[in-house]
């Protein structure tokens, strides 16, 4: 199997609202895939949808070689799904929330302590089984939280949004259990909107207003989706250079960051702005930010001119 | 089936940590049936009254003896005048009045029938009802006592025996355990399923089991069975409470009274279950529970006989479990009969229960939209 996630055009309406509007995804086995976008961009439909909990209303898609629409329920069996709410119980103990989803997975008595053991210590809950989830911290929490949803060792792994509220170096614990989960062959889909967090990903979908603006490896999309070069200049006053700017042909792009000024310029333009500026500007590498601002900008146009120029 | 087990096994863990509502499920049965077994007295005695005797003659004298011997009233002032008597009744202090005229002994020597009034409170419905009938039947009896004595030798034209059968003495406590036992089930069990459900909606883990391969059935059962058992246990600290305290006889076969517990049981929490599919958050699931329990405590018979019910609301009353419980519990323990006199209650119950978890698990879907 090539790929473990595969979707056609799939779209989700809610009434006249397209909150996933026929988004194409291939995901391999041992990608770490990060859905990023704003909220209400469409992130959790399209997560509901391929966890088999909402139906698609239309296109197609598979998870596993399961049919999203035939077969949820044997989706169901392999995937391990963890919601920003931590869906724990907060009047059981560590290891009693861990022996339920045991249960609930039909795991074998054997199976299921050496599960449990296992799980516990990935979370680094060891010497915390007895205490009640109530008065665990966010990031022990969180783990708790992936420990449950992985003990069945699914194939596939849904995050939605599994980082907020936690502290950065809990953040930082949590992504290396994902990593190590992606090394075991793994396919997992976090969502987000910490674009840290997206880079360290091999794959970064970009949602906004409910479409795919891109699927790739971060470094590709910093390559190739944002047309021309970036530079950076730093000035007394920025913001009254950004507003001169803002208006120039040949500048795609101005935004402010800190005292410095990020310009995304055609290929040619560069020696005008030099001399203009009477320095010349540093070329940087564009963040993650810069290409969803690209991206979006991009489909922009070109729902402007489908739209109005009959495309 | 280890997946039913294991919702069992997390929803008596909850439970067991959930100390205030165990409490109250065990402290309900014992604080109600004392309550309603001491204090609610359906038998209305010792009804405060006010005499004014104008006669002051043996004869009057024995006829509020009699009513004072009755124990139904409590001569308790003596007026002087009709406006001290009716001073007494608008104050409250006396509930029924005696007024016995000048003439009355001289009537009743005279072969003549001696008029006596009773006034009485009619504001309180059940005491003026009591107060009543036995006013009446005391001068009825007391009339045949006269007659008899002025014509010895004859005997009255009817003869009237009644025989109040299984509760011969009238006592109100056999009537209202077995009812509270009833009442006090249904309202536990529907209103903890009625949280079953939405609880987990609300805290997002119903989210969590919905994308597990947990199947509806599986999750409606395993949140019942728990609290069949606390059912039971509540049914039983209540008979112990009503045999130990009250000396409720239990005079069928207690066996039979659990076996046929469970479907009363089952229909509650289904009907809780209900509710708890329907509701999206806690609070509307307990409004809910109340607005469903009110009236059906009230329709089933619990404390105002179905009889007295408009054809309407009487028919109403059979969609309602406690009221096919009712017979149940008060046949099995007060008349001693079985199962073969209930088989109609206990069918309605079954149906019932089929329906509501047949409801609460096709409303259940396991897709969020």
């Amino acid at each position: 199997m090539e790929y473990s996630i595969v979707t056609h055009n799939l779209s989700k309406k809610f009434g006249s609202f397209t909150a996933v509007d026929k988004i194409n995804l291939n995901i391999r086995p041992g990608d770490i895939c990060a859905f990023l976008g704003p909220n209400g961009a469409g992130k959790t439909t399209a997560i509901r949808m391929l966890c088999g909990i909402l139906k698609p209303s239309a296109g197609s898609g598979s998870v596993l070689g399961y049919d999203l629409l035939r077969n949820p329920e044997k989706i169901k069996e392999n995937l391990g799904y963890m919601s920003q709410k931590f869906s724990l119980y907060y009047d059981l103990t560590v290891r009693e929330n861990l022996n339920f989803y045991a249960g609930i997975y039909s795991l074998a008595s054997k199976r299921r302590h050496q599960k449990i053991e296992e799980m516990i210590n990935l979370a680094d809950l060891a010497g915390r089984e007895d205490q009640l989830v109530a008065n665990l911290s966010q990031g022990f929490k969180q783990r708790l939280a992936l420990s449950c949803a992985i003990i069945s060792d699914p194939q596939v792994i849904f995050l939605d949004e599994p980082t907020s509220g936690v502290s950065p170096a809990a953040r930082r614990s949590f992504f290396n259990i994902i990593q190590e989960l992606a090394n075991q062959g793994k396919t997992i889909i976090i969502s987000t909107h910490f674009m840290d967090e997206a880079e360290r990903c091999g794959q970064i979908a970009f949602f906004n207003q409910g479409q795919l603006l891109a699927l790739d490896h971060p470094a590709q999309l910093k390559k190739h989706a944002v047309p021309g070069k970036l530079y950076r200049i730093e000035v007394e006053d920025p913001i009254r250079l950004l507003n001169k700017l803002r208006h120039w042909p040949g500048i795609k792009e101005v935004s402010l960051h800190g005292r410095s000024l990020h310009i995304l310029l055609e290929e040619d333009r560069l020696a005008i702005l030099k001399k203009y500026l009477g320095t010349e500007p540093k070329v940087i590498e564009p963040t993650l930010e810069d290409v969803f601002m690209a991206l979006a900008k991009r489909k922009e146009g070109e729902r402007y001119e489908s739209n109005y120029l009959g495309n | 089936m280890s997946r039913i087990i294991s919702v069992i096994k997390k929803e008596y863990l909850q439970l067991r940590r959930d100390r205030l509502t165990l409490i109250l499920i065990f402290m309900l049965p014992l604080v109600q049936l004392l309550l309603f077994g001491y204090a609610i007295q359906t038998e209305v005695k010792h009804i405060p009254t006010v005499v004014f005797d104008q006669s002051l003659s043996s004869e009057s004298r024995d006829i509020l003896s009699s009513f004072s011997a009755s124990g139904y009233f409590d001569v308790m002032y003596s007026a002087n005048s009709y406006q001290q008597v009716t001073r007494y009744i608008d104050k409250g202090r006396a509930q029924v009045g005696i007024i016995i005229p000048p003439d009355f002994s001289r009537k009743l020597a005279q072969n003549e029938s001696a008029p006596l009034q009773v006034i009485v409170d009619a504001s309180d419905n059940m005491v003026a009802n009591q107060a009543i009938a036995i006013a009446n039947s005391i001068g009825l009896i007391k009339s045949q006592q006269i007659l008899l004595q002025k014509q010895p030798g004859t005997s009255l034209p009817l003869d009237v025996r009644v025989r109040p059968w299984y509760n011969p003495d009238g006592i109100t406590a056999y009537y209202m355990v077995p009812a509270i036992l009833g009442v006090i089930v249904t309202m536990t069990m529907v209103i903890i399923t009625a949280m079953a459900i939405v609880r987990e909606r609300e805290r997002g883990t119903l989210e969590q089991l919905i994308v597990t391969p947990l199947k509806n059935y599986e999750l409606m059962l395993g949140k019942i069975i728990p609290y069949i058992v606390l059912g039971y246990l509540q049914i039983s600290v209540a008979l112990l409470v009503g045999s130990l305290v009250f000396k409720v006889p239990i005079r069928g076969n207690i066996l039979e009274l659990y076996l046929l517990t469970l479907f009363f049981i089952t229909a509650s929490l289904g009907l809780g279950l209900t509710i708890s599919n329907i509701a999206k958050t806690q609070m509307q699931a307990m409004q809910m529970a109340f607005f469903v329990m009110l009236p059906s405590i009230l329709l089933s018979g619990f404390m105002f006989p179905r009889q007295a019910m408009p054809d309407v609301i009487y028919y109403i009353s059979y969609i309602v479990p406690l009221t096919y419980y009712l017979d149940i519990i008060r046949g099995i323990v007060l008349k001693g009969i079985g199962f073969s006199y209930l088989v109609g209650q206990v069918s309605a119950l079954l149906i019932f229960s089929l329906l509501m978890l047949g409801i609460s698990t096709t409303k259940f879907k396991k897709k969020l939209d």
